[in-house]
């Protein structure tokens, strides 16, 4: 059991409020992702459900009961920090078992759940070693096999990829996927990169300026965005926006279109413009155009498009396709 | 290209480093070379640097008449004892300092240094009475306490600068992990600062030993270090620079084997926050 429920959670710092009044409900065994830009409080909102920030005011409730008060070390939660932060001075056998020590377990029941996380995790062979001697990839699964060992209600991650390569990055990715389907386990994962959020959440709830932007399906943010703000930053990459009278032809103030929902023609398009620069990535190519009268656009094209600089195109919207939003940046319509 | 040296540049650098290395040094050089000198010698003028006649019996003589073991084993039961004790008081203040501070942190820690502003004289009247109150006159207790006093606030500095360097992630880890705050300090804290807390106590343990304005005013023989074991040469009837000598090289030269060894620990404790 893990069910997480913030209500009308606060933080302040200094009399700067970080965190404005969230509610949220993470439930058994979902996976949560928190994306938003650095400084939307992502962080914070992981420290206080883990307790290592006091809230200013609100309940965090853990399986129903309230631990608002209640000391880190008994919430019965795991994290994973982004600096690792492992025991530079236990052996990686000591650092997993850290926890279980500290609860006060069997030597026998230790060292038989220090074998099998290590097992699960490739770590076998190291269980020795001082976490100096292991490569980012090693101690990022060190740190992760500390948080598993002791079965805990629910698991924190705070951006646990960000110092790993981008190879390392795709792999520890999908072993941490693959955990959760195995483990079945309530996690918590902070990340700046909506690639990550996209590809791992069962749900993301999208931050900004402490305040819930919108909470929703990978599928849902991205056909679906509730304002412009999770439209912007939601897709890779960002989705086109244009105002004046493109817009007000489809009665809204703004309109978005994802670079993959946009037609090329040579001969004739709504908007009128000019290549900047195509980059190919083999599978897709981004065409970079300036559009008259309304700026910069970004095109996906699949496969190998063949526009050059300097040439001039037009672009069509698919129109089902289009985001409507109205002057305060909410969408309008489904 | 700012840090390359010309050879001349850097013999002259060295040349300068000996010339005050040894000029620091000297006190001490003089100090053991008269110890080896006759009472008449010492004080002979021109004095004699390297061309007298060696002898020992000052040596010989300081033993006699004053039993330098038992003097030894007060200073160090004082200076390792009382800071021993200053650690158990110093590491959880330095914790909640460095990790748990409040806004008030920073006025707490300059008030605590701004106390060995004070010249201990402008107490001593009081202490002594306190002291002879209590019975703690001449009493290794009351020293002690008193020396574990008069460096709480330099441990705590010390410890406080060095645990400022140690990551609070781990600390957080430890705490996710379900330690208790005093597990937190025993398991994880401490092993981490284990370097910081040695030169520490060594820093420490070197300034009780050469303490000398309330030992030599505290105490007369069952709790006098070495410190009285020195002063005692200096007696009314006039100074016996050899033996002063004699007893001073004694006296020192268990702190300066102590800190020959240490070398490179002392160099950190002493540098350390200053150079990142």
């Amino acid at each position: 059991m893990g069910s997480i429920e913030l209500v009308k959670v606060r933080k302040d710092f200094a009399g700067f409020s970080v965190i404005n009044g969230v509610d949220l409900k993470v439930e058994d065994g979902e996976f949560t992702v928190f994306v938003g830009p650095s400084g939307c409080g992502k962080s914070t909102l992981l420290r206080l459900i883990a307790g290592l920030e006091d809230i200013s005011s609100g309940q965090v409730l853990i399986d129903g009961k309230d631990v608002s008060r209640v000391g880190p070390s008994q919430r019965g939660l795991s994290m994973v920090f982004q600096s690792y932060a492992l025991y530079p001075h236990m052996s990686v056998r000591n650092n997993i078992a850290f926890a279980l020590k500290m609860d006060k377990q069997p030597k026998d029941v230790i060292e038989q759940k220090v074998k099998k996380a290590a097992g699960i995790l490739n770590l076998t062979d190291y269980l020795e070693r001082k976490p100096r001697q292991l490569s980012g990839g090693q101690r990022q699964r060190v740190a992760i096999g500390r948080a598993i060992v002791r079965e805990p209600k629910a698991f924190l991650f705070d951006e646990p990829l960000s110092n790993l390569d981008a190879a390392l990055r795709v792999q520890m990715r999908l072993e941490i996927g693959d955990l959760h389907q195995s483990l079945k386990t309530t996690m918590i994962y902070v990340t700046h990169d909506q690639v990550e959020a996209m590809t791992m959440a069962d749900k993301i709830v999208v931050l900004n300026k402490g305040e819930v932007a919108q909470i929703g399906s990978p599928l849902v943010l991205y056909n679906h965005p509730q304002n412009l703000f999770v439209a912007r930053f939601i897709g890779s990459p960002t989705m086109n926006i244009a105002t004046g009278p493109s817009a007000a032809k489809r009665s809204a103030t703004t309109i978005g279109i994802r670079p993959e929902h946009v037609d090329v023609s040579a001969t004739a398009g709504e908007w009128p413009a000019k290549v900047r620069l195509a980059e190919h990535l083999g599978s897709d190519t981004y065409v970079h155009v300036e559009v008259d009268n309304i700026g910069p656009m970004t095109i996906r094209l699949g496969g190998e498009a063949p526009n050059q600089p300097g040439q001039r195109i037009f672009l069509t919207p698919q129109e089902p396709r289009i985001h409507r939003f109205d002057q305060q940046g909410l969408r309008i319509g489904q | 290209m700012a840090l390359k040296q010309t050879v001349g540049k850097r013999v002259g650098m060295t040349a300068l480093a000996w010339v005050v290395g040894f000029l620091i040094f000297f006190p001490i050089l003089w100090t053991f070379l008269t110890s080896f000198k006759s009472e008449l010698e010492a004080f002979s003028l021109p004095p004699k640097f390297l061309f007298f006649h060696w002898t020992t019996e000052n040596y010989a003589e300081v033993q006699s008449r004053s039993d330098y073991l038992a003097f030894a084993w007060n200073s160090i039961l004082l200076s390792v004892g009382a800071n021993l004790v200053g650690l158990i008081v110093g590491v959880p203040a330095a914790w909640s300092m460095a990790f748990a501070p409040t806004k008030r942190t920073k006025d707490l820690l300059l008030w605590m240094l701004s106390t060995k502003m004070m010249p201990g004289v402008g107490v001593f009247a009081a202490v002594y009475y306190i002291f002879q109150y209590l019975g703690l006159l001449d009493n290794r207790i009351g020293i002690g306490f008193l020396l574990f006093m008069a460096n709480l606030p330099i441990l705590i500095w010390m410890l406080y600068t060095y645990f400022k360097e140690i990551p609070v992630d781990i600390l957080e880890a430890a705490r996710m992990d379900g330690a208790s705050l005093l597990n937190e300090i025993i398991y994880v804290l401490t092993p981490m600062a284990v370097p910081g807390i040695a030169s520490t106590l060594l820093l420490c343990i070197i300034l009780s030993w050469n303490e000398a304005f309330w030992t030599l005013n505290l105490t007369t023989s069952n709790a006098a270090p070495l410190t009285a074991f020195i002063a005692s040469y200096s007696a009314p009837e006039g100074l016996f620079w050899a033996k002063l000598s004699a007893a001073s090289t004694l006296a020192i030269a268990p702190i300066l084997v102590l800190g020959w060894f240490c070398q490179k620990q002392l160099v950190r404790g002493l540098t350390f926050g200053a150079v990142k």
